[in-house]
């Protein structure tokens, strides 16, 4: 798995990046999507993998012997995760807005905070 | 020191408090609101006087969350560097929400007052942490108060910076995250203090040095350097000057202190790379951000590439990387956000007052309101780095450094865009002031409340003190920079100290 997802992520911003270079405010709002997914993925894989180690102490110990996966990398993705969704919630409600607004999903046409 | 710590955990526990009060009070009477908010912020600012108090005796304070020990819990910590942008938050916060109390904020259907408060609390937050990803996790408070801010007033083109200040910054927080996955993963740990430890072992380490350009490209971009500032100059002008004042006065600098504390603090061995990359991204920042400014018409706008080009000093100051230039960061922080806050509530006075901030529509103000002028003259000119003013000495302090360590072209460049700086105070100064309004044209004289005048002749006050007893602030800063040479005490401070009683 620590090979394969390297490769994932690496997909995954590279997606991500093209997305984001595109006209369509859509594209760029799926492009930063998939950037903060990536992100995730990366601080998932960074801290190091490992199956069936769960760092649970048994009733009988004190503390946690033995290899055992280390569990903060997740709690910080999860927390990642739940801030990323809200900012994106966020974001597809205002997009939807600019584009009552303005009346084009096209960024080229997005001046007017411009003049 | 166990009575103190509950102290530096006000900052945040006062807005959030006030926040939530705030939002059960929305559809109460504007009055209330504002006024609720006006006590918060003053309730902050008596609270970070006594933690500035505080940390003059003690030299560092530390809070441990949940009495859990240092690499494993999340340590709040308060240094001099923080102290210093805590009590200038407050003050900034005090001006702002009288300010905004009087100008009205009726186009937020209430939401203002709330949103402003969880805005102090991210800044406060992320000035006051010792932990990495709690900085994101206050970044995030932060930010999300102010894409709120900015997008709520709905009109065509807040909507549109908000898009454009959200993705930049979104993609900021992407990289930050990822700064953060890869540092995880080389020590294991992310206490700030615990990092600056470990990476010492890990200086033949490129990956490292990848990490740390990854949070100069995230905090880059949260403090409008040079390549990524595209966000700030097309967002801030938009909104309603409340916003805009508190906006450039403190987001931009969060960016700026998350650089000075994690490159003093966490790569303390990397500083020569480190160096090479911010010295020229620091001179371009200034250079760009002050022809940006002298091609614009509308006060608003001058003002925020000026913030551009007053944030490259600063990167300057932390890419000398020695004592007195980053004394003289600290005191550019601090007198930039004074400066800046109060550079935007008086375009706002004149744009009450005329109807318009456009150069073009306004003039004749000196005629008309001559105690205006001089408001307006003593932060232009600070900003100019004219003396006796507050700008003056951060200036000559960062120049005289520069010159002890021969960095010509850098001093160049930083005098050449002072004088540039002036350039386009003394534009404002005469297209608003000075020449005879517009013929044809009758601009509306409205009056205004006293209470817009009070916190810009307050934040004025604040720059003259500055200039006056500069050796005060001087002294202060130069501690905070040895704090940050050494980093041993902040250190000793967020893992040693006072260890909790094992359960």
């Amino acid at each position: 798995m620590e090979n394969l997802l390297p490769i994932a992520i690496g997909i995954l911003f590279g997606c991500g990046c093209y997305l984001c270079m595109r006209r369509n405010i859509v594209r760029v709002l799926l492009g930063i999507m998939l950037f903060s997914q990536a992100a995730n993925l990366l601080i998932f894989t960074a801290a190091g993998l490992s199956t069936g180690k769960a760092p649970i102490i048994p009733g009988d110990a004190l503390t946690l012997s033995g290899a055992h996966a280390d569990p903060l990398p997740q709690a910080l993705v999860l927390t990642a995760i739940v801030i990323g969704f809200a900012v994106l919630a966020f974001a597809i409600a205002l997009v939807l807005r600019a584009y009552h607004k303005t009346g084009s999903d096209d960024l080229d046409t997005f001046r007017k905070s411009d003049q | 020191m166990p009575a103190d710590p509950p102290l530096i955990a006000l900052p945040l526990v006062l807005p959030l408090l006030t926040a939530g009060i705030l939002l059960c009070l929305r559809h109460a009477h504007e009055n209330l609101r504002h006024g609720v908010n006006i006590a918060s912020c003053a309730g902050l600012l008596a609270v970070a006087v006594m933690i500035v108090a505080r940390v003059s005796d003690a030299g560092v304070l530390a809070l441990h969350s949940g009495s859990w020990p240092a690499p494993i819990g999340i340590t709040l910590a308060a240094d001099h560097l923080t102290a210093a942008m805590v009590l200038i938050t407050a003050v900034t916060g005090l001006a702002v929400a009288v300010y905004a109390a009087a100008a009205g904020t009726g186009k937020f259907r209430g939401y203002f007052t709330p949103l402003y408060q969880a805005l102090l609390m991210g800044v406060n937050g992320s000035f006051l942490t010792a932990d990495l990803f709690n900085l994101y996790v206050w970044f995030e408070v932060m930010l999300m108060s102010s894409f709120v801010l900015v997008a709520l007033p709905g009109g065509r083109a807040q909507l549109e910076a908000a898009v454009k200040y959200l993705t930049l910054n979104f993609i900021a927080s992407a990289f930050f995250l990822v700064g953060l996955g890869v540092l995880y993963g080389i020590t294991g740990t992310l206490n700030m203090a615990d990092l600056s430890v470990k990476l010492v072992a890990e200086q033949q380490n490129d990956l490292v040095l990848s990490t740390a350009v990854l949070f100069l490209v995230a905090f880059g971009i949260k403090a409008g350097v040079f390549p990524f500032y595209f966000w700030l100059p097309s967002s801030y002008h938009v909104t309603p000057t409340p916003v805009a004042a508190i906006f450039a006065g403190l987001l931009t600098k969060v960016g700026v202190y998350a650089c000075v504390r994690v490159f003093t603090l966490v790569y303390s061995a990397h500083q020569d790379f480190l160096a090479m990359i911010l010295l020229p991204i620091g001179v371009l920042t200034m250079i760009t951000g002050v022809f940006g400014a002298a091609s614009q018409f509308y006060i608003p706008r001058i003002l925020s590439f000026h913030i551009i080009s007053q944030i490259g000093y600063m990167i300057v100051g932390l890419g000398f990387f020695t004592r007195g230039a980053l004394a003289a960061t600290v005191f550019y922080i601090v007198h930039h956000i004074l400066v800046k806050t109060n550079l935007f509530l008086i375009g706002g006075i004149i744009g009450r007052r005329t109807g318009t901030q456009a150069l073009a529509k306004t003039g004749g103000l000196y005629a008309k309101a001559p105690w205006l002028a001089v408001l307006f003259l003593i932060p232009a000119m600070s900003l100019g780095g004219i003396p006796p003013l507050s700008g003056f000495f951060a200036k000559f302090a960062l120049v005289r450094e520069g010159l002890l360590l021969g960095q010509w072209a850098v001093i160049a460049a930083a005098l050449a865009v002072g004088l540039l700086t002036l350039y386009s105070m003394i534009k404002i100064w005469n297209e608003a002031f000075w020449k005879n309004p517009p013929a044809g044209d009758r601009l509306p004289d409205r009056k205004v409340p006293a209470m817009m005048l009070a916190p810009a002749v307050a934040l004025a006050a604040c720059t003259v003190a500055f200039g006056l007893f500069p050796g005060v602030f001087m002294d202060f800063s130069l501690r905070a920079a040895d704090q940050l040479m050494d980093p041993s005490s902040y250190i000793e401070a967020v893992l040693d100290a006072n260890p909790p009683d094992s359960p």
